[in-house]
């Protein structure tokens, strides 16, 4: 048994966010939108022991459910982290994150005369995975190649 | 073939495959015919200049282009467009310019302009030169140069000379390049201004061979065709790089001293001093002839996307 479940109580319905590599918890929750203003009982751990990884940081929202389109773009930051459906205190579906295709207004293109940097313009970025090992998206207006994580 | 062009954007020249290029290149021989005239075709036909960045040759053959072919012409350039820059987004003007008209050409200092007012218009937009990523047109221009000037333009050895970083007429034209056959590509450049890496990856994935080098020396002897860039003092910090750096990419008599009889040499213009004025009374200066082109390619391609007869 992880110190995670000795620590905190189980959720009954909601989302785990698990095996988040150490120190990455709040990219995770900043790339989902979460900021706890939301209103959601969370639990936030970091660094806790973990079999896989040495140490990790977990994620626990009761009452929330992602859809995997935005699950998908917790693989940016942390590729190793595996999601948790858990209903009436059952663990209903497990899967691992997989890198998305195309982001749309995740990345920020890194280059400054790219026209989704041009202010009051309404574009959205959008990026299309060209690379896995490194990991790399493409900007989509101006070809500009960003590295992620 | 059917039409492919009709009332598609062009952001890039890699919108288009080697067949629709063939197709524009027939066009452009026909266009060629109202160079020194004027028909009907277009008539009735608005076709709206956006230049937000100072440009004199693409406007104006754009310009040419529309009016010989009967369109009508309106634009936006030099203190509108500085007003535009400071106060509307660009989104509203092209809103209002896509009312105005059938088909906008625009120039923008931001990478992904073009391709973000297509998404915004209803009608047709060209990119007439959007920062440093793709000027479409151009290389249309320049392929059509190679064609006439060797009856085709595979199996030739191509030297790509200047700032292939920043480029985007000499980018472009690469990426052309994609298209054919050539049985070289070198990319000639200081190394501050290599092709990006991404140009680099795209041109190997559309499977162009080439090989990078830092002079133009050693393969003067046996390239047919030396497209040059200009190299911009703006893209280095230190002059005095600048300086030792503009010297040795200088096109003069010297240099073309051991060239093959048949080379031509081609420039997307303007020019400062990166091929020496002595060259152009040579039969190897071909850039006077490709500027001729401007019109008639730019003839062709309206054509075929407003759906005028040639
Ligand atoms: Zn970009």
């Amino acid at each position: 048994m992880s110190n995670a479940t000795l620590t905190v109580s189980k959720i009954r319905s909601g989302t785990v966010i698990d095996h988040i590599p150490s120190g990455k918890a709040i990219e995770v929750l900043r790339i989902l939108g979460i900021t706890g203003r939301e209103g959601y009982r969370m639990a936030i751990l970091m660094n806790v022991e973990s079999r896989k990884l040495g140490r990790k940081d977990v994620i626990k929202i009761e009452g929330k459910f992602l859809d995997a389109k935005e699950l998908n773009l917790i693989a940016l930051v942390a590729p190793t982290a595996t999601i948790n459906i858990v209903e009436e205190f059952e663990v209903r579906k497990k899967f691992r994150v997989a890198v998305p295709d195309v982001v749309e207004e995740v990345l920020k293109c890194p280059n400054s005369t790219c026209i989704t940097n041009k202010e009051r313009e309404p574009v959205k970025s959008i990026h299309k995975k060209v690379r896995d090992d490194p990991l790399e998206f493409q900007c989509m207006y101006c070809g500009t190649i960003v590295r992620v994580g | 073939m059917d039409n492919p062009y009709r009332g598609v954007d062009v952001i890039s020249i890699l919108d288009f495959g080697r067949r629709e290029l063939e197709l524009l290149f027939e066009y452009a021989d026909k266009a060629q015919k109202y160079a020194r005239s004027k028909i009907e075709s277009l008539k009735g036909k608005v076709v709206a200049l956006a230049f937000f960045e100072p440009s004199t040759r693409t406007r104006f053959s754009f310009e040419v282009a529309a009016k010989r072919l009967g369109a009508d012409v309106i634009s936006i350039s030099g203190e509108e467009a500085i007003s535009t820059a400071k106060g509307e987004n660009l989104a509203d003007s092209v809103r209002m310019l896509d009312y105005y008209s059938d088909l906008i050409v625009i120039r923008h200092k931001y990478e992904g302009a073009a391709k973000f007012a297509a998404e915004i218009a209803v009608n047709p937009v060209i990119n007439g030169g959007d920062g440093w990523q793709h000027h479409p047109t151009q290389a249309m221009i320049d392929l059509y140069t190679v064609q006439k000037l060797f009856g085709t333009v595979d199996g030739l050895k191509y030297a790509l000379v200047g700032d292939l970083k920043y480029g985007r007429a000499i980018t472009s034209f690469l990426y052309g390049l994609t298209r054919f056959k050539p049985s070289a590509v070198y990319l000639v450049s200081p190394e501050q201004l290599k092709p990006r890496e991404e140009v680099l990856t795209k041109v190997r994935e559309l499977g162009l061979k080439y090989e990078v080098l830092e002079s133009l020396d050693p393969i003067i002897d046996e390239v047919d065709v030396v497209y040059v860039s200009r190299i911009q003092k703006e893209r280095f910090p230190d002059p005095l790089e600048y300086a030792k750096v503009r010297g040795s990419y200088t096109i003069d008599l010297k240099l073309l001293s051991r060239a093959k009889p048949g080379l031509k040499v081609l420039h997307p213009l303007p020019r400062v001093d990166e091929i020496a004025l002595e060259v152009d009374s040579t039969v190897y200066a071909a850039y006077f002839y490709q500027a001729s082109l401007a019109v008639p390619v730019r003839m062709a391609l309206l054509s075929l996307i407003l759906g005028g007869e040639l």
